[in-house]
C-alpha cells in the first residue's frame, strides 16, 4: 500500500494544549500518578499467612475426599463408575466381597495419584452413592511420588478432616429435610 | 593521616552498605509504584525474624559471590577483567572530594569532612573521573565481542558525549554565581546568604538534573543496556562479582548525581533554623548536618526512583533531540542570564537574594513559556511520514 492510496486516509492527530506544549506540566500530572501508586494500599497477597479466597468451597475441586457413612464405615460399593469416568486413569479399586449385608461389594484397596488426577470432578458426577467428593483443599504438597498415591485411610482421613467445613451432598440433603420439618 | 584513614573508612564502609540497601529500596519503591509490597521476606539469617525483608541486601550479595564467575572463550581476557574495574574505581574515587557533612570538632579544631580536603577545583575532579567511567562501559562493550554488548557501548559513548555539555552548562551557572570550583565552598555560600542555589537557577537545575540522570544512565535514559532491544547492553557477557562490581557502579553513579545536585543546588547540609551556618560547632551540630545532608540525598535519590517509573525509555532520536535541542539551549540560557547577573550586579546574591530569586524564577517560567509557543517540545516526537504535512497520521479504511 503506497501513502497515496485512496483507501487511506490522513487525518490529523489532536493539536496540543498549552500545558502539552510546555511539556512540564504534564511531566507533573504523571510523577503525581506515580507517588498516588506509591502510597496506594497494595493488591498483593501474603501467601502463607494470608490464604486466597476459594469462593464456594461445595463445588470447588481439590484434592479428594471418601465419604463415610452413618456408621463410620467407607460409603463406597467399589461400582468402578468412578475409575470408569476417569479420563486421567487415576483411580484404581481392589474390590472385595463386602463384610457388611447392606452391600454387595466394598474397596478392599482404593488409591488415587493425585499428581495424574487433572480434577476435573467426573468421578464425583459418576458416582451413584456419593462417596467420593473433591474437597475444597488446594495446597497439595509432597516430598516424592509414593506420598502422592492416596489410599483408603488417607481418602477417609480427608473425609474427618473436612466434613464440618463441607458437609456432603448426603448430609446437606438429611439438614434440608430437618429443615422442612421444622 | 589517621583522620584521612578513619574518613575513607567511613564513608567506603557507608558508601558500599548504603549502595547495598539502594538496590533494596530500587526494588521496594518500584513494588510500591505496581501497588506490590516488595521483598519484605529476608531478614536476620537462620532466625523466623522478617525485619521487612532488611536482610535482603545480605542474600543478594551472597548470590553474587557465590554464582559461578563464567568467562566467555571469545572475548578479550585482559580488558574484559579490566571493564568493570575501571567503572567501580571510579565511581568511588569521585567521593574522595564530596563532602559528606560539613565539620566535625576534633582536638580543639574543625576537621573537615571531606576525605580530601581543601581541593580547589573539587567540581573539575568530580567531572574527570566520573567521565572515566565511560572507558569502563566502552571496555566491557569492546572486550565482550558480542554485537549487543557493542551496540550498547556505542550507544552509552554517543549519550553521555551528548549529556556532558548541559551537565557542564548547569554546573557554570553555578560556579558563575559562587565564584569557587570547590564543593564545601559552594554549600558555604549557600548556607550563610540562605537561599538554596535551586531558588536562583531553576533552569540551571532543570538542565543538571535532566542531564544528571543520564549520566547515571537511569530509566528513561537507560539506553546503553536497555532489556528489550539489547539483551542486557554492554554487560551481557558478564556474571557473578564483575557484573555486581557494574551493579554497584552504576547505583554509585546515582548516587554522585544525586549527592551533586544536593550540593549544587539543595544547599548541601543546611537547613533554615535547624544547622546554622558557622565553622564553629559541637558535635550535635555535626551529625545533625550530616543527617539534613544525607537525608536531602536521599529524598533525591527517592525522586530518581519516582521518575523511573513515570517515563517510558526514550527513542535515541528523542534522546539527542532533547540533549541538543532543548537542554542546551536552555542551559545557555541560563548560563547567559546568571553571566549578565553577575556582570551588572555582582553582590545580587549576598545583598537581594529572593529578588534575584524572583528575577531568575520569572525568567524561567518566561523561557519555558516562549519555548512552548515557538516550538512545541511534544511534537517532535511523532512519525514524519505524511504526503503533505508531516505531522499527519495515518488511518487505513476499506476501500468503497
Amino acid at each position: 500500500m503506497k501513502p497515496d492510496d485512496p483507501a487511506i486516509r490522513w487525518v490529523k492527530p489532536p493539536e496540543l494544549g498549552l500545558t502539552g506544549r510546555m511539556y512540564l506540566p504534564l511531566v507533573l500530572q504523571g510523577v503525581t500518578t506515580t507517588v498516588r501508586h506509591l502510597f496506594s494500599p497494595k493488591v498483593t497477597q501474603e501467601y502463607p499467612e494470608v490464604e486466597p479466597p476459594i469462593g464456594n468451597p461445595l463445588i470447588y475441586r481439590g484434592v479428594h475426599r471418601l465419604n463415610r457413612d452413618e456408621q463410620g464405615r467407607v460409603k463406597c460399593v467399589a461400582c468402578f463408575l468412578c475409575a470408569t469416568a476417569c479420563p486421567a486413569h487415576c483411580i484404581d479399586i481392589v474390590a472385595a466381597e463386602s463384610p457388611w449385608p447392606d452391600r454387595d461389594k466394598y474397596p478392599e484397596s482404593f488409591v488415587i495419584d493425585e499428581l495424574r488426577c487433572i480434577y476435573c470432578g467426573m468421578c464425583e458426577e459418576a458416582c451413584p452413592v456419593d462417596a467420593i467428593e473433591l474437597t475444597s483443599l488446594y495446597n497439595l504438597t509432597g516430598r516424592s511420588r509414593e506420598e502422592m498415591f492416596f489410599d483408603k485411610e488417607k481418602l477417609l482421613s480427608v473425609y474427618d478432616q473436612t466434613k464440618d467445613r463441607e458437609p456432603s451432598a448426603m448430609e446437606r440433603q438429611q439438614q434440608a429435610a430437618e429443615d422442612q420439618q421444622k | 593521616m589517621t583522620a584521612l584513614l578513619v574518613k575513607s573508612v567511613i564513608l567506603l564502609g557507608g558508601l558500599l552498605t548504603a549502595v547495598a540497601y539502594l538496590v533494596l529500596l530500587e526494588r521496594k519503591v518500584a513494588a510500591w509504584i505496581q501497588d506490590r509490597r516488595g521483598p519484605n521476606r529476608v531478614g536476620i539469617p537462620f532466625t523466623k525474624i522478617r525485619l521487612f525483608g532488611l536482610g535482603q541486601p545480605i542474600a543478594d550479595g551472597l548470590k553474587f559471590l557465590f554464582k559461578e564467575e563464567y568467562t566467555p572463550g571469545h572475548v578479550d581476557r585482559a580488558m574484559y577483567t579490566l571493564a568493570p574495574l575501571v567503572i567501580f574505581t571510579a565511581a568511588l574515587a569521585t567521593f574522595a572530594v564530596i563532602p559528606f557533612g560539613h565539620v566535625v570538632p576534633v582536638g580543639g579544631k574543625a576537621e573537615p569532612l571531606v576525605v580530601a580536603p581543601g581541593v580547589d577545583v573539587g567540581i573539575l575532579y568530580v567531572f574527570a573521573v566520573s567521565s572515566i567511567a565511560v572507558y569502563g562501559v566502552i571496555l566491557g562493550g569492546w572486550a565482550s565481542d558480542n554485537k549487543y554488548s557493542f551496540l550498547g557501548a556505542m550507544r552509552s559513548s554517543a549519550q553521555l558525549i551528548a549529556y556532558e555539555i548541559p551537565l557542564g552548562l548547569g554546573i557554570l551557572g553555578v560556579v558563575l554565581l559562587t565564584g569557587t570550583l570547590r564543593l564545601d565552598g559552594m554549600i558555604e555560600l549557600q548556607a550563610q546568604s540562605g537561599v538554596w542555589l535551586l531558588l536562583v537557577q531553576p533552569v540551571g537545575f532543570l538542565v543538571f538534573a535532566v542531564a544528571a540522570c543520564a549520566e547515571a544512565a537511569r530509566l528513561p535514559f537507560d539506553l546503553l543496556e536497555c532489556e528489550q532491544e539489547l539483551v542486557g547492553g554492554y554487560h551481557t557477557e558478564y556474571t557473578g562479582m564483575k557484573m555486581a562490581m557494574y551493579a554497584l557502579g552504576e547505583f554509585l553513579h546515582m548516587l554522585t548525581a544525586s549527592v551533586l545536585i544536593v550540593v549544587l543546588y539543595l544547599g548541601g547540609w543546611h537547613f533554615w533554623g535547624l544547622t546554622g551556618t558557622g565553622t564553629e560547632v559541637g558535635w550535635g551540630t555535626a551529625l545533625l548536618r550530616v543527617a539534613v545532608f544525607w537525608a536531602k540525598v536521599m529524598l533525591v535519590v527517592l525522586g530518581f526512583m519516582i521518575i523511573r517509573w513515570s517515563w517510558p525509555r526514550f527513542r535515541f532520536d528523542q534522546l539527542m533531540n532533547l540533549a541538543w535541542k532543548v537542554m542546551v539551549p536552555l542551559g545557555l540560557v541560563n548560563l547567559v542570564a546568571t553571566a549578565v547577573l553577575m556582570e551588572f550586579w555582582p553582590r545580587a546574591l549576598t545583598e537581594h537574594p529572593w529578588a534575584t530569586a524572583g528575577a531568575m524564577w520569572a525568567l524561567a517560567l518566561g523561557t519555558v513559556g516562549l519555548w512552548a509557543a515557538l516550538s512545541p517540545v511534544g511534537s517532535q516526537s511523532q512519525a514524519r511520514r505524511g504526503p503533505d504535512e508531516f505531522s499527519m497520521r495515518r488511518v487505513e479504511t476499506p476501500a468503497a
